[in-house]
């Protein structure tokens, strides 16, 4: 319980530190955003009541104090561009985002454990090494380049989906969820690789260790050893590494989406900093280092709950 | 010692792989079979054919050309933002490891707090700030990848400053910054240079994520990133552009980690 308070705490520092960066970044950024929105020919005396109007004549740490405070209570603050309210915006498309995470996640769970127990169990077999072969190249494609053969190979060769056909969820979420798929997938792919690669290790490095010995020679069989001995340690290495690449795979949402034509975050993210559309950007960029620093809290807590020889520091 | 080298057969095929795409990109500086920019029009999705070894693009430029100029630009994006990181990871990761303190505390929280955060969406944050442009995704990358860098590096010197040498060392009357730079630092090498080779595939994949989002680098240069993200409007009508490109960045990148498992396999055996 000390221990989770402890991380809270962590947690809530990382997000006020990141957004005090991302907000320096934008504050510092040449160009004036009132002159922006009021176009080059506007007169100084106009530029001014506009700045005056956006509190941007206030100092820097007041403004992030506001910003911050407003955040909290669920203002997001204005959308310089299109003078809608940031959380309207960034509402509809919070959701396509994120079940494109957790269905991405998964997929991985899904491809990664089951294979990669069958390949560690047939370890120098023809299949195991295919599979560790097929797993190298995987790890080097980018996931947005994955994203481009599944549309050719899914949507052109196959006829499996309509590449750009995206349904919004409000309209169907059956159709939804089936377009969202195939993004999924590109993302879990290179991803899935890795798991695998990791889980391998990580039960080879236990098999080797005494207790498998000895729970062997109390008469135990092979699955009996792999599944209630070996498994339990070795998946503490590879919830970690899960943990660690959630900010990954939301990163790979964010440019896979661009791939699909999916209308979610990351299309508002990428319009919004051709746009010089700042509020938006900020909120966007806060609200994911929220969501990967409370995955990460979750998958700590997780961690302890498995593995409870980790004592609190 | 040379049987070992020779039975590692990742790190030969991945090192003879690395060697021809560095001999790529550096002929590419003096030579490609055409200009990589000049556009012309009865070329214009010029099939597969002696003449275009990979084809034209829709403004009938030599893909083979650009792949070329794109793989020396990639590769150089890699090593300029391998070096940034590495400077002040160094500095970082040494300082903080040696030291230990307040200072390694503070930075450290500091370092968990980067390293959080998808990196990509970091250089992508940075890149808006500093502009689009070859030069400031190298920096904006090199600044993202020195936590990880940093993190590293620290580690390898906690471990090292307990050992019995350089306490000697230490008896001996050496001052802290020699031991820093001549005793401790040659012996964390091994570690940095795998480091090094993992995160050039990840400059690789981040500088083509960045390009692919219209903000890396800028034409008319273009890397290989940059043509991978062209070639998505044709995937429908010209499917090879994209194969071709891609498929050769993907070769770049196992190349580079074949190499780097081998080379992690050989000092390890």
């Amino acid at each position: 319980m000390k221990y989770v308070i402890k991380k809270t705490a962590t947690m809530l520092i990382t997000v006020l530190l990141v957004s005090f960066f991302v907000f320096l970044a934008f504050s510092i950024i040449p160009g004036d955003p009132a002159v922006a929105k009021l176009g080059t020919q506007a007169t100084p005396e106009k530029v001014m009541a506009l700045r005056e109007e956006m509190g941007l004549n206030r100092p820097l740490l007041v403004r992030f104090v506001s910003w911050i405070k407003d955040f909290i209570f669920g203002d997001m603050g204005t959308s310089y561009s299109y003078s809608l309210s940031v959380k309207a915006m960034i509402a509809d498309k919070f959701p396509i985002t994120i079940t494109l995470t957790i269905l991405s996640f998964i997929f991985i769970m899904i491809m990664s454990v089951p294979l990669g127990l069958y390949i560690t169990e047939h370890d120098g077999s023809i299949v195991s090494k295919a599979v560790d072969c097929i797993n190298q190249v995987l790890m080097a494609i980018p996931p947005f380049f994955s994203g481009m053969l599944i549309t050719y190979f899914f949507g052109i060769v196959l006829r499996l989906f309509v590449p750009g056909g995206f349904v919004s969820y409000k309209r169907s979420f059956g159709e939804f969820i089936l377009y969202l798929i195939f993004p999924a997938i590109a993302i879990a792919l290179p991803k899935s690789a890795m798991t695998i690669r990791m889980l391998k290790m990580s039960i080879l490095s236990e098999a080797g260790k005494d207790y498998v010995r000895t729970a062997y020679s109390r008469g135990n069989t092979t699955t009996a050893v792999m599944y209630k001995h070996v498994l339990k340690n070795a998946f503490i290495p590879v919830i970690t590494f899960l943990g660690m690449t959630l900010s990954d795979i939301v990163a790979g949402s964010l440019i896979v989406e661009q791939v699909f034509s999916i209308p979610g975050l990351g299309r508002l993210l990428v319009t919004s900093i051709s746009n010089r559309d700042y509020p938006v950007v900020q909120a966007i960029i806060v609200l994911i280092v929220v969501i990967v620093v409370v995955i990460n809290l979750l998958v700590d807590v997780l961690y302890r709950v498995i593995d409870p020889r980790i004592e609190d520091e | 010692m040379n049987k070992k080298l020779l039975s590692n057969k990742k790190l030969i095929i991945g090192a003879f792989l690395s060697i021809i795409f560095l001999i790529i990109a550096l002929v590419s500086l003096i030579y490609t079979p055409y200009d990589p920019a000049a556009m012309n029009s009865s070329d214009k999705f010029a099939g597969i054919s002696f003449k275009h070894i990979m084809g034209c693009d829709n403004f009938g430029r030599d893909i083979f050309s650009r792949v070329m100029a794109g793989t020396k630009i990639t590769i150089f994006i890699a090593i300029g933002t391998n070096i940034i990181g590495l400077f002040f990871g160094i500095i970082i990761g040494a300082l903080t490891g040696y030291y230990g303190g307040i200072l390694d505390e503070i930075l450290m929280r500091f370092n968990d707090a980067v390293l959080a955060f998808p990196s990509i969406l970091l250089a992508l944050v940075f890149l808006s700030a500093f502009g689009p442009g070859q030069i400031n995704v190298m920096i904006s990358l090199g600044i993202v990848f020195v936590p990880s860098y940093a993190r590293i590096i620290r580690s390898e010197y906690l471990r090292i400053k307990g050992l019995d040498y350089v306490t000697s060392a230490k008896l001996m009357g050496a001052r802290n910054l020699r031991i820093i730079t001549r005793h401790i630092l040659p012996n964390v090498f091994p570690v940095i240079f795998s480091t090094v080779v993992i995160g050039f595939n990840n400059a690789v994949l981040a500088e083509a994520g960045l390009s692919f989002l219209g903000i890396g680098v800028q034409p008319p240069n273009a890397s290989l990133g940059t043509l991978l993200s062209d070639s998505q409007s044709f995937v429908f009508s010209h499917p090879s552009y994209t194969f071709l490109t891609g498929g050769f960045m993907v070769l770049l990148i196992v190349s580079f980690s074949l190499f780097s498992d081998g080379f992690k396999e050989y000092i390890n055996a």
